[in-house]
């Protein structure tokens, strides 16, 4: 079996006596479309901020292509190829939506040299959102902010893509078009972690899924599983 | 680099146009009222490359200034080395002043940012305030050197001002076209978001305190022999920190010409009511174009020029 692409090593964060992540452990595998789901308040978004760097993990090691990351701040983590996105999307709101993906292209995938315009408009392309290209993310409609929100993460050259609720809040259809978006970056041999409260939409696109709960890994497996297990299910809804 | 080229030859440009009215010998108020006008054009985009590019709103502007101009009086009471060391001192402490406020930045965004600058202005002003070698609280007579290089020592400092604010802006409108002056607006408008897609962002905040902190002490390290009697009050005066934050807002603090037209127009209105009035109504000038563009243009006059173009 090849080896991980992220390794999440019994990590542990506690804000003040509040345990919120207690000794998770999992792996991501490369190219694998990996599902990370649990009620409001489990660990998921603490999870994903000590993967990327925002929050220092109290204990426990984490690993990517084999390395120990644990002590790198964000920015070295987005070089090395972990991206995510938001769950409310955070735009640079002075810049226009190309001026966005500069930023991530500049500073996280060319180092300093030229070719970046191009790139910012093939990614618009493949997202659906070049029409809007020279528009400041103020004039943009919910799904349009997510969309720019992927895009720019997109333009960081990821490796693994977290995609933080990129759809909560979308309409049926709105779902299915990031959706369609997701798994084409998996085709193209994106590793992708999808947090998401959207049942339908994670048991669609997960390969494997780890269910949180109070900060406990209580599950792992296929979505059909997950959708078995017991207590998962009293997770989600109680006794 | 044609662009480079270009902005080096507007630069010189200024400088000799200085030089040039400096040799005219108009009334000599007017080469201390141009003075002072240049320096706000330093301190405005001095301040400028931290609060319009990085966002983050120094209200400790007199600390910094105040630190090249002590700086100065400590080496003119020890060594009394020339204007031009004078310059680079002052610079330079300020800059590591710079530097320290910038690691602030890892715990204090906002408004708690610029209360910790405000009470650093206010910390140091005490402490200079008791030391007696550089005149404590009763200030201290500062001799010019005789002989300045040429004209009246006056019209020299007036030069040199001008020198300093062609350095100034020059530098800014370099960092502001750079790839660290994107990163810097990257950070500005959302600092997690800028360090997730690859900003280095404290390292981008360590360097604008410091460059900003440096322009600061710059324009303050001439001041001794500008007003040849230094005493805290007028060092560490509010009106740097009020002004400093006032003209970058009305110009427009995107680009490094918003500071510039924001410091000719406040500075040649506060010389003017100087005279005119009174002394008093500096300030109160301020406080009201400040309020008027706050509520009515908050994008300073730049913005309303994009504006007035995008109809």
């Amino acid at each position: 079996m090849a080896t991980p692409l992220l390794e999440v090593r019994g990590v542990v964060k506690r804000f003040g006596g509040f345990t919120a992540l207690n000794n998770i452990s999992l792996d991501v595998k490369p190219g694998e479309r990996f599902g990370l789901i649990g009620p409001n308040g489990s660990g998921k978004t603490t999870l994903i901020n000590c993967i990327s760097g925002a929050l220092a993990a109290d204990g426990g090691r984490i690993l990517f292509e084999g390395s120990d990351i644990g002590a790198l701040p964000p920015h070295r983590r987005t070089r090395l190829g972990i991206v995510r996105s938001f769950q409310i999307p955070k735009p640079f709101t002075s810049m226009t939506v190309l001026e966005n993906l500069h930023i991530p292209l500049e500073y996280a995938a060319h180092g300093r040299s030229a070719g970046a315009a191009a790139d910012a408009g093939e990614i618009l392309r493949a997202i659906g959102l070049e029409a809007k290209a020279h528009q400041r993310p103020a004039g943009l409609t919910q799904i349009e902010m997510r969309k720019l929100e992927l895009a720019r993460a997109l333009a960081a050259r990821p490796k693994l893509l977290i995609s933080d609720e990129a759809m909560a809040g979308l309409s049926t259809t709105e779902v299915d078009d990031i959706l369609a978006i997701l798994f084409r970056l998996s085709e193209q041999g994106i590793t992708i972690i999808m947090i998401e409260h959207i049942m339908r939409a994670v048991m669609r696109f997960s390969e494997r899924i780890v269910v949180l709960d109070a900060g406990e890994r209580i599950a792992e497996g296929t979505p059909d599983e997950i959708v078995r297990n017991q207590a998962v299910e009293k997770a989600y809804l109680g006794e | 680099m044609p662009q480079a080229a270009r902005a080096l030859l507007a630069g010189l440009v200024v400088v000799g146009l200085g030089i040039f009215i400096a040799s005219l010998r108009i009334n000599p108020y007017l080469y201390f009222a141009g003075y002072v006008i240049l320096q706000y054009i330093v301190i405005a985009t001095a301040w400028n490359i931290l609060g319009g590019y990085a966002g983050y709103v120094n209200f400790g502007t007199p600390a910094f200034f105040a630190m090249g101009a002590y700086t100065a009086v400590f080496l003119i009471q020890t060594m009394r080395p020339p204007l031009p060391v004078l310059i680079l001192a002052g610079g330079l402490v300020s800059a590591l002043l710079g530097l320290a406020i910038g690691y602030l930045t890892l715990r204090l965004r906002g408004t708690f940012f610029s209360i910790a600058t405000l009470a650093l202005s206010i910390v140091l002003q005490t402490m200079i305030i008791n030391w007696e070698f550089v005149g404590g609280s009763r200030g201290l007579s500062v001799i010019r050197p005789s002989g300045p290089p040429f004209g009246n020592y006056v019209t020299f400092l007036f030069t040199v001002m001008v020198l300093l604010a062609v350095v100034a802006v020059t530098a800014a409108r370099f960092i502001e076209r750079s790839w660290v002056g994107r990163g810097l607006a990257a950070l500005r408008d959302n600092e997690e978001a800028a360090e997730c897609m690859g900003v280095p962002t404290l390292r981008l905040k360590l360097f604008a305190t410091t460059v900003s902190g440096f322009l600061l002490g710059v324009a303050g390290a001439p001041f001794p022999y500008y007003v040849t009697f230094v005493e805290p009050n007028s060092a560490f005066s509010l009106d740097y920190a009020v002004n400093a934050l006032a003209m970058p807002m009305i110009g427009g603090t995107t680009s490094w010409v918003g500071p510039v037209i924001g410091a000719v127009l406040l500075g040649s209105a506060q010389q003017l009511a100087t005279v005119t009035i009174s002394s008093e109504m500096n300030l109160f000038i301020v406080g009201v174009v400040l309020v008027a563009f706050v509520v009515a243009a908050p994008e300073g006059i730049l913005g309303l020029v994009r504006r007035l173009r995008g109809r």
